[in-house]
């Protein structure tokens, strides 16, 4: 069998006393699409940052692909093929949404100074593939009529495909997304996970923070719970929700119930 | 208009060598603005150029294009001792040290025998002109112009506007910071080595506090949207002591207020057009 995409072993980091993320490990298998979940405050975004590099643990193993990266820098660890959202968006305000896209395909684009400041083909040439790629991209989101607006501009929705869009451009061996439906409206959560069951489709390994059950059980292979920093369940959805640990405390009675039945 | 252009050029042509002089500092310090940081380090480094440069020409009559080089390399090994170890550390630090830098550079400046202590070096044989400076800064504004037209450029304004966000995306941050620094230093370097070769006299109060100060204010009235802005400061902050003249007593006066007007009513610069690249403004390839 081939490694797992990620492998997370016995993760901890501590901010001071509190343990935000507390003895975590699972794996996520190639192609699959994981779900972490639990209440405001339970770790899922600093699992987030420990993967990707913004926070360093305090011990435990992360692992992409087989090879270990907690050492390496996040722009080290985007080179290894992993990609992100944030949760409170981080937009490059001034950049078209063109741009911004051809922004995230930077690690991958050979264009070296010389060829840079000589304007060698080379260099026409790597910039006129990204261009085309980049307009691939933003149609694949669903963001065309909107290609040269400038990105702060965009309406919070948009934004947040628009995210989706430039964490695609270096083509991700894996893509961690921290509530891409957050301040959406229905149709526009609608219509982002459809694009989530495309890129499922293609292939594209995920690991997805959502609060939005329904979407998250629909979309999921599998799901991890944490709760204060620890894991307290992971498992098939239907499993998950069923959970009685789960139930008491995260979903409540009701949204168990409601998950029950198909909307 | 050939002899007109003799009169102009002999009656201003200290003045016209500054704004070309100045022109450099103002793109010296933009490549370290434009990457997120803040370096209050280029008077030093133009000074550590200007040095150089004199010394060498004086006491040794090296050629004038290995003088340049000189001038140059210097400062950016100055620009790496003080840049590797602070760029790694949050912004205040580069800042902290490249005024440090330059306070130890003045006092030695001063008080070693060789550099001609706090008179300065006096005598320095004219070299370069109009063609060296204007043709350097014509070849550097063409180099960020193409720079800021790459993927480099969209790397420095990504890090600019959200290094955390940047770096996630796979741009190695402390490369580009260290980079951006050891340009700013060669051109400063440049900047300063052909100023000394124009003015003939230099001294260690020159590349002080203050002219770090005056550098940082070209980029600020300018605005750093492209590698014209800061020029354009250096050209109007140059010009307008000259231009106030007739104001005598009141001259600094006018010339503060006016600095603090613009930058209050035009935060991003004078120049807050930014620089058009691939994506910006293109149509849709067919
Ligand atoms: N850099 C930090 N320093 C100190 N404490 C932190 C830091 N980052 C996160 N925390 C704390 O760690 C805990 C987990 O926060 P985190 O943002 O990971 O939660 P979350 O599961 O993403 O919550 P939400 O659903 O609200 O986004 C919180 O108590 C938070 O205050
Ligand atoms: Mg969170």
């Amino acid at each position: 069998m081939s490694a797992p995409s990620l492998e997370i072993a016995q993760l901890t980091v501590r901010f001071g006393g509190l343990a935000a993320v507390d003895d975590v490990s699972f794996a996520v298998a190639p192609g699959r699409v994981h779900g972490l979940i639990g209440p405001n405050g339970a770790g899922k975004t600093t699992l987030f940052n420990l993967v990707c590099g913004l926070v360093a643990p305090t011990s435990g193993a992360i692992r992409l692909d087989g090879q270990r990266i907690d050492a390496l820098p996040s722009w080290g660890r985007s080179k290894l093929g992993l990609a992100r959202t944030f949760q409170n968006i981080r937009m490059f305000n001034d950049m078209s949404v063109l741009e911004t896209v051809m922004t995230g395909m930077h690690a991958g684009l050979a264009e070296s100074l010389p060829a840079v400041l000589l304007r060698l083909p080379s260099f026409r040439r790597a910039e006129r593939a990204a261009l085309e790629k980049a307009w691939e991209l933003i149609d694949f989101v669903g963001l065309a009529d909107a290609a040269q607006r400038r990105s702060g501009d965009l309406p919070y929705g948009d934004q947040r495909r628009l995210e989706i869009a430039r964490a695609l451009a270096c083509e991700p061996r894996l893509l961690l997304l921290d509530e891409p439906a957050a301040g959406m409206n229905p149709s526009e959560t609608h219509a982002l996970e459809e694009l989530l069951e495309r890129l499922k489709g293609r292939g594209v390994t995920m690991l997805l923070v959502e609060h939005d059950m329904h979407f998250v059980m629909r979309l999921c292979d599998e799901i991890t719970v944490l709760n204060f920093g620890r894991k307290i369940a992971q498992g098939a959805p239907v499993d998950v929700r069923a959970d009685p640990a789960v139930v008491e405390a995260y979903l409540g009675a009701k949204v168990a119930r409601s998950l029950e039945a198909p909307r | 208009m050939a002899e007109f252009l003799d009169d102009f050029l002999f009656t201003y042509q200290n003045l016209v060598y500054s704004l070309g002089v100045n022109g450099l500092l103002a793109l010296s310090i933009y490549v370290v603005l434009a990457v997120g940081q803040l370096s209050i380090g280029q008077a030093a480094f133009m000074g550590l150029g200007a040095y150089v440069s004199a010394l060498l020409t004086v006491k040794l009559g090296v050629a004038f294009p290995l003088v340049l080089l000189a001038a140059m390399i210097t400062p950016a090994l100055a620009a790496l001792v003080v840049g590797a170890p602070t760029l790694r550390l949050s912004g205040v630090y580069l800042a902290l040290a490249t005024i440090g830098l330059g306070e130890v550079q003045r006092i030695v400046f001063i008080n070693a025998e060789f550099t001609g202590g706090a008179l300065g070096l006096s005598g320095i044989p004219t070299r370069g002109g109009l063609i060296s400076i204007y043709g350097s800064l014509a070849l550097a504004l063409v180099a960020f112009v193409c720079v800021a037209r790459s993927k480099i450029g969209r790397a420095m304004e990504a890090m600019r506007e959200d290094e955390l966000a940047a770096g996630a995306l796979g741009v190695d941050l402390p490369a580009y910071k260290l980079g951006a620094l050891v340009v700013s230093a060669m051109l400063a370097g440049l900047a300063g080595a052909l100023n000394a070769h124009v003015s003939s006299f230099i001294s260690p109060n020159d590349y002080g506090f203050d002219a770090a100060v005056t550098i940082l204010s070209f980029a600020l009235l300018g605005g750093i949207g492209s590698p014209f802005g800061p020029v354009l400061g250096a050209f109007i902050l140059t010009l307008l002591p000259e231009v106030l003249r007739p104001l005598a007593d009141y001259k600094t006066v006018v010339n503060g207020a006016i600095i603090v007007v613009a930058v209050i009513f035009m935060p991003r610069g004078l120049l807050a057009w930014r620089m058009g690249r691939a994506g910006a403004a293109f149509r849709r390839p067919k």
